[in-house]
C-alpha cells in the first residue's frame, strides 16, 4: 500500500519519476518490495506502533475489523466500481455469509469449518444472482433503492423467523481449527522506545476467544487471494466488459457485449465475496445478531469504496480504513463519524468524485481519451471533455 | 376479520397513506424534472417535523386548550413546518445537486451526493445538543437540544373525539382532519402544477428540458420551485403526521422516506395523482398486511411490494410524467 | 533517493520483528506469575463500567455509571483507602463494539473487576471474554435469563432476570388488575419477545391475542384495530418505552381504553411524553428493581447531592454492584482472583436488596414490584409477591 500512496504525490514529475523508476524495477525486486510490505501489515498488531495503535480499544481486534471493513470494500468495488451498479443493500450478503456459518456451525449442524466457508459463500453467491437475475435490468438508481430494501428484508426476516432464533441471535458460532505452532511476543512502547512484552503473546494460528491478531492474520490472506484475483479478473476480458458496460452500456451491448450477464457476473462476484466476509466476521465474533446487520452498515461500506475511490483497489482498501480504523483511533469522536462521513460524501461528489485514490485508467481507456480529445480540438467542438473520467 | 376490524385497517390505512403521498410528491416532483431520486427529501420531513414541535414548545400549547385557540395554533405551526422544510430543500438543491448538474455529472454521483447531505441534515439534527454547546446555547436552548438522539413529542393541543361510528367502528376527528387536510393539499398542488404559469414551466420542463429552454423557461427557476414545492408538502406532511403518530427523532426520515418513495412509485413516479393513489395503496396494503401476517412484517410488505412494482411495473399504476401524456 | 528511505522503512521494521521474536522463549512462565502478585494496594487500580454511555441508549448507561462513580467516591473517600479509578468501556450498546473493548479491558491487568455489560446483546459477546480471563462481571442491568445458563464463572446480576419478571406481570394482570381477556404484544426484541412469551404462558387462556410489532416502528393503527376486535380489559407490552410510549397513545387516540400493562424496559419518563400524562395514565409497570426511596441507607441523598437529579432506572444497581467490588478491594482483595472468590461468597445488604449470589451468579434475593404512572410520574404501587 505504501508504494500506492508514494504514487499519488502532487507533484506530476516526480510521481512520473517514481512511477517509471518502479516500473524499471527487475522484477524480483518488486517480489522483495511486495513481500517485504505485506511482512509489515502481517506484523503490524504485533508491532503496536505508538502513534497507529489504538489506545481505547484492543488493536488486534481493531485490525480485523479493519481487514474485514477492508474484504467488504474489494468485494462492493467489483459491483459499483468495476460494474457501475449502485448497491445499497450490500450488507445482505454480509448478513447471509454470517448467519450461514453460525445456522450450520451451531444452531442446526456441525458442518466442519472450511466446509462452513465453502457454503456461507455459495449461499451468498445464490443470493446475488436470485436477486441480480430479475432486478438488473431495471434502471441505475432504482436498482439502489430495490437493493436498499433486499438489505433491510434479510435483517427483518433474520429478526423475525424462530428458526434462525430471531432476535436472540446465535451463539457458539465455531471458530477456525487451531494450530498452536509457536507463541509471538508483542512488542510495548512507553514513548517511543519498544520493549518486548513477553506478558501478552499471540499463540501462532489459535484461533481462541481473547486474541484478535490469528483472525486478523486470516482476513489478511484472504485478502491477498482476492487482490490477486481482483488483479488478473480486471485485466481479463472481463474486467473489460465491465469497464465498457459502466462507461457506455448501449454502446457495449451495441459492440457486443453480453451486459445483463457481465452486470450479473460483478453482482455475484461481490456476493460472493460478501459472505466470505461475513462468515469471517460470525466466526471471530463468536455470536451473530440480527441488529448487527442494519442498513446503516450497508451506507458504511458504501462510504468506504466511495471515499476511497471506486474502481481502484488501493483507493478502495484506503477507505475501508478510513471509515473502520479512524472512528476507533479516535474514539472520543466517534458520534460525529456518520457527521464525518456525510460531509466527505457530500465534498467528494461535488469536488472529486473519483475518491482519494482515482484509479488509473487503463492505458486503453487513455489513448481513447486522448485521441477524442485531438479530434474535438480539430473540430469547432469545444465544452466539457474534461469530465471524460466520470461521464456515464 | 370481522368487517368492524376491516374498516377500522382500511379507514387507518388511509390516513396513513395520504400523509405517505404527501411526502412522496417531494421525490415525484424533483424526479420528474431532473430524473434523480432525492435521497435527501427524508430529512427536508424531518427538519420540518422538528419545526412543528419547537414552534409548539415555544408557543405553549398544551391539551386541553379552546378549540378556536388550538386550530390557530395547529395552522401556525403549518405554516413553521412547511416554510423550514421548503427552505431545507432549497439547501439540499444547492449544495447537493446545482454543482453537479452544471458538470452535468452522472446519476450515480449525484444519488451519493444526496446520501451524504442526507447524512449531514440527519446527523446535525441527532447532535444538536452538541452542536448547540459549541456555540453556547446548549444552557439557554436546554428544552429544545437535549436528549437529541431521543424521540421528541408533539403536543397536539387538539383533543381527538368521537366524530361517528359506522358499525361499531368510531370515527375520530384528528384522523378525520389528516386525511381531509392532505388530500386537500394534493389537490391544490396538483391544480397549481396544472393551471398557473409556473407550474407550465414545471411541466415543460419535465417533458422536454431543451424545448422548454429554447422557448425561455428558466431551468434553474424551474428546478428551484420544484424542490420548494416538494419541501412545501413535506412539512405539511410533516405536521399531519405528528398530529397522527405524535412524535418524531433524528433519523425519522428515513424509514419514512423509503415509505414515500415506494408510494410515489407505485402510483408512477413523476405523477403528482400517482403519488395519491401510491400512498394510499401503500397505506392499505401495509394495514391489512399487518393484520394478516403480525405487525413485525409490515415493512417487509412494502419493501416486497416496492420490488415487485419496479420489476413488473416500473412506471407504476398511472405511469411517470408530470405532464399530461407522454408516448 | 526518496524511495530508498521508502524500501528501508520495512526493511527496519522487519529486521526489528525478528530480533523481537529471537527472545522470546523462555520468558513467558516468569510474566504469568509477575500477573498474580501479592495483595495490597496495586498503582492505578480501577474498575471498569461496561456499557452505552454515547448513542441511543446512553441515558441508561449514564444512570448507571453515575450510581457506579459514587460507589467509587465514597470508597475512595474512606481514610487510608486504596484509591481506585473507573474505567469506562463505552459499547454504545452494540455488540460489534463488544468484543475489541472486552479484549482490551481484558488485557489491562490494572482492571480488577467491571460493572456490566449494561445489555444482554453485549453481554452475550464479551462475557465469554472475561470469563477465560477470570475477570469478575456484575451486571446492574442484564436481564435475559439465558445469560446465567452458559456456565461463566464469572457472571453476576444485581438484579432478577426476565423469568422472575414474567410470571409477577401476569399474576399483576390475573388477580391484581382481575383482567379476563389480555392482549399481550412485544417488540420482536430479545429482551420484549423473552418477556412477553413468559407472559403467554403464564396466562394461558386469558390471552385473546397478540402481536409482535418492531424496535422503531411508529405506526401502530393496524395493531390497535387488533386490540379494538378483540374487546380486551388488559393489554401486556414487552418491550421499551419509546414503542410503548406510541403505542399507548395512539390507543388512546383512537378511543380504546383498555388497561395498559407494560415491562421495566418501559420505565422511564419518556413513556409519559411520549403518550401523554393524560393518556399514560393509570398505566402498570412491573419492574424487578425497589423502587428509589425504599433503597437503604443515605443512597437518594448522596445520589441526589452529586448529579443534581434524582437516581434514574438502575442507578441504585449499579452503585450496589460497584460497591460489592469496593467491599473487596477494601478487604485487600486486589487481585482478579482474589475478588472474583470475594464477589462468589459476599453476603451483605445492598441499597435495593440483599446482595447474595446463587451459582449460577443469580441474585437470591429478589422483588418485584408493580408501578403506576399517576399524574404523570411513575409511582411505586405494591411488591408483588410470588404466587
Amino acid at each position: 500500500m505504501s508504494t500506492s500512496a508514494t504514487s499519488a504525490r502532487p507533484t506530476r514529475p516526480a510521481r512520473r519519476g517514481l512511477g517509471d523508476r518502479w516500473a524499471a524495477l527487475p522484477k524480483p525486486a518488486k517480489i522483495v518490495v511486495w513481500v517485504l510490505v505485506a511482512l509489515l501489515v502481517y506484523a503490524l498488531p504485533l508491532l503496536n506502533p505508538p502513534i497507529l495503535s489504538t489506545p481505547d480499544s484492543d488493536f488486534g481486534s481493531v485490525m480485523f475489523t479493519v481487514a474485514s471493513y477492508a474484504l467488504v470494500a474489494l468485494g462492493l468495488n467489483i459491483v459499483l466500481g468495476y460494474a457501475g451498479l449502485l448497491d445499497l443493500g450490500y450488507v445482505g450478503f454480509y448478513a447471509i455469509g454470517a448467519y450461514t456459518v453460525a445456522v450450520f456451525g451451531s444452531l442446526h449442524g456441525k458442518v466442519p469449518f472450511v466446509l462452513l466457508i465453502v457454503l456461507a459463500v455459495c449461499i451468498s453467491t445464490a443470493s446475488g444472482l436470485l436477486l441480480g437475475a430479475p432486478t438488473l435490468r431495471v434502471r441505475g438508481d432504482y436498482l439502489a433503492i430495490v437493493t436498499l430494501g433486499f438489505g433491510e428484508i434479510v435483517r427483518l426476516v433474520f429478526l423475525n423467523t424462530e428458526w434462525l432464533n430471531a432476535a436472540r441471535g446465535i451463539t457458539n458460532v465455531p471458530r477456525p481449527p487451531s494450530l498452536d505452532l509457536f507463541d509471538v511476543p508483542q512488542l510495548q512502547w512507553s514513548g517511543f522506545t519498544a520493549t518486548v512484552d513477553l506478558g501478552t503473546q499471540s499463540t501462532f494460528l489459535k484461533f481462541g476467544l481473547l486474541d484478535g491478531i490469528p483472525y486478523y492474520w486470516l482476513a489478511l490472506t484472504v485478502i491477498i487471494v482476492v487482490l490477486v484475483a481482483d488483479v488478473l479478473l480486471q485485466a481479463s476480458r472481463v474486467g473489460r466488459a465491465w469497464e465498457a458496460t459502466r462507461e457506455d452500456e448501449e454502446a457495449a451491448e451495441l459492440n457486443g457485449v453480453p451486459t445483463f450477464r457481465y452486470k450479473l457476473l460483478a453482482f455475484a462476484m461481490g456476493a460472493f465475496i460478501g459472505g466470505l466476509s461475513g462468515a469471517l466476521y460470525a466466526a471471530r465474533t463468536g455470536v451473530v445478531n440480527p441488529e448487527t446487520f442494519i442498513i446503516q452498515l450497508s451506507m458504511l461500506f458504501l462510504a468506504a469504496v466511495v471515499i476511497g475511490g471506486q474502481g481502484n483497489r488501493w483507493g478502495v482498501l484506503l477507505g475501508a480504513v478510513v471509515v473502520a480504523y479512524l472512528p476507533e483511533r479516535f474514539r472520543e469522536f466517534a458520534e460525529f463519524r456518520v457527521l464525518a462521513f456525510g460531509l466527505l460524501l457530500l465534498a467528494l461528489a461535488n469536488f472529486r468524485p473519483q475518491g482519494l485514490l482515482p484509479p488509473r485508467r487503463a492505458r486503453r481507456a487513455k489513448a481513447a481519451a486522448q485521441e477524442l480529445e485531438e479530434l474535438e480540438h480539430s473540430g469547432a467542438a469545444s465544452g466539457d471533455t474534461k469530465e471524460g473520467g466520470i461521464r456515464a | 376479520m370481522s368487517l368492524e376490524t376491516f374498516i377500522d385497517l382500511t379507514f387507518t390505512g388511509l390516513v396513513v397513506g395520504a400523509i405517505y403521498g404527501l411526502f412522496a410528491l417531494g421525490y415525484t416532483l424533483v424526479y420528474g424534472v431532473l430524473r434523480l431520486i432525492n435521497f435527501a427529501h427524508s430529512e427536508v420531513f424531518m427538519w420540518g417535523s422538528f419545526a412543528a414541535v419547537w414552534v409548539m414548545m415555544l408557543l405553549g400549547g398544551r391539551t386541553g386548550m379552546g378549540v378556536l385557540p388550538a386550530i390557530g395554533l395547529l395552522l401556525v405551526a403549518l405554516v413553521a413546518a412547511m416554510l423550514v422544510s421548503g427552505g431545507v430543500a432549497l439547501v439540499v438543491e444547492r449544495l447537493a445537486y446545482r454543482r453537479l448538474r452544471a458538470k452535468n455529472a452522472p446519476p450515480l454521483v449525484a444519488l451519493i451526493s444526496a446520501i451524504g447531505m442526507s447524512f449531514v441534515l440527519s446527523e446535525v439534527m441527532g447532535l444538536r445538543d452538541r452542536i448547540a454547546g459549541w456555540v453556547g446555547l446548549r444552557e439557554p436552548l436546554a428544552p429544545y437540544v437535549e436528549k437529541a438522539r431521543e424521540n421528541v413529542s408533539f403536543v397536539n393541543p387538539l383533543q381527538s373525539v368521537t366524530l361517528f361510528s359506522i358499525s361499531g367502528f368510531q370515527v375520530r376527528s384528528t384522523q378525520v382532519i389528516v386525511l381531509v387536510a392532505a388530500i386537500v393539499m394534493m389537490v391544490g398542488l396538483d391544480q397549481f402544477v396544472r393551471r398557473s404559469r409556473l407550474g407550465r414551466g414545471v411541466r415543460a420542463v419535465s417533458q422536454d428540458p431543451e424545448a422548454a429552454a429554447l422557448m425561455g423557461v428558466d431551468k434553474n427557476r424551474v428546478i428551484q420551485l420544484t424542490f420548494l414545492l416538494g419541501g412545501l408538502m413535506a412539512g405539511a406532511a410533516a405536521v399531519l403526521y405528528l398530529m397522527h403518530i405524535g412524535v418524531t427523532k433524528f433519523n425519522v426520515g428515513f424509514i419514512l422516506g423509503i415509505k414515500a418513495f415506494t408510494a410515489a412509485v407505485l402510483g408512477g413516479i413523476g405523477n403528482i395523482r400517482g403519488a395519491l393513489l401510491g400512498g394510499l395503496v401503500l397505506g392499505l396494503a401495509e394495514n391489512y398486511g399487518s393484520n394478516i401476517f403480525g405487525s413485525n412484517w409490515k415493512d417487509v410488505v412494502s419493501f416486497l411490494l416496492l420490488v415487485l412494482v419496479l420489476l413488473f411495473r416500473p412506471t407504476g399504476i398511472l405511469g411517470e410524467s408530470l405532464g399530461k401524456a407522454r408516448a | 533517493m526518496r524511495s530508498i528511505v521508502k524500501l528501508a522503512t520495512p526493511f527496519a521494521a522487519a529486521a526489528l520483528l525478528l530480533t523481537a521474536c529471537g527472545g522470546t522463549t523462555g520468558g513467558s512462565t516468569d510474566a504469568e506469575s509477575s500477573a498474580g502478585g501479592a495483595s495490597g494496594c496495586p498503582e492505578g487500580a480501577s474498575i471498569g463500567f461496561f456499557g452505552a454511555l454515547t448513542g441511543p441508549n446512553s441515558n441508561l448507561g449514564n444512570n448507571i455509571q453515575n450510581g457506579v462513580k459514587l460507589a467509587v467516591d465514597q470508597h475512595n473517600a474512606k481514610p487510608d483507602a486504596c484509591q481506585v479509578t473507573v474505567t469506562p468501556y463505552d459499547s454504545q450498546g452494540l455488540p460489534d463494539q463488544a468484543s475489541g473493548l472486552g479484549t482490551q479491558a481484558v488485557r489491562d491487568t490494572k482492571v480488577l473487576g467491571i460493572v456490566g455489560p449494561a445489555f444482554s446483546g453485549e453481554s452475550k459477546v464479551a462475557d465469554p471474554l472475561f470469563a477465560e480471563a477470570g475477570l469478575v462481571g456484575i451486571t446492574p442491568s442484564a436481564t435475559n435469563p439465558a445469560l446465567a445458563e452458559n456456565g461463566w464463572k464469572t457472571f453476576f446480576r444485581v438484579l432478577g432476570n426476565d423469568a422472575s419478571q414474567g410470571p409477577a406481570a401476569a399474576s399483576y394482570i390475573t388477580t391484581t388488575l382481575q383482567a379476563k381477556k389480555v392482549y399481550v404484544i412485544d417488540d420482536a426484541s430479545e429482551y420484549g419477545k423473552g418477556l412477553a412469551d413468559i407472559v403467554r404462558s403464564d396466562l394461558g387462556a386469558a390471552k385473546v391475542g397478540d402481536d409482535t410489532v418492531q424496535t422503531g416502528q411508529t405506526d401502530f393503527s393496524a395493531v390497535v384495530a387488533g386490540i379494538r376486535a378483540s374487546g380486551a380489559d388488559a393489554v401486556f407490552y414487552g418491550g421499551y418505552y419509546s414503542e410503548a410510549g406510541l403505542l399507548l397513545k395512539q390507543m388512546r387516540d383512537a378511543g380504546v381504553t383498555t388497561t395498559f400493562v407494560t415491562d421495566d424496559g418501559a420505565k422511564d419518563e419518556g413513556l409519559v411524553t411520549a403518550a401523554g400524562a393524560a393518556n399514560a395514565e393509570g398505566t402498570i409497570i412491573t419492574c424487578p428493581c425497589l423502587p428509589p426511596d425504599k433503597a437503604g441507607g443515605s443512597f437518594v441523598a448522596d445520589y441526589t447531592a452529586a448529579y443534581g437529579t434524582a437516581p434514574g432506572t438502575y442507578s441504585a444497581e449499579g452503585f450496589d454492584a460497584a460497591s460489592i467490588l469496593m467491599a473487596g478491594i477494601e478487604a485487600g482483595k486486589t487481585t482478579r482472583e482474589d475478588l472474583l472468590a470475594f464477589v462468589k461468597s459476599y453476603d451483605a445488604p445492598g441499597v435495593t436488596k440483599q446482595l447474595k449470589f446463587d451459582e449460577k451468579g443469580e441474585p437470591s434475593d429478589i422483588s418485584v414490584w408493580a408501578y403506576k404512572i399517576a399524574g404523570g410520574q411513575i409511582v411505586a404501587d405494591q411488591e408483588i409477591k410470588a404466587s
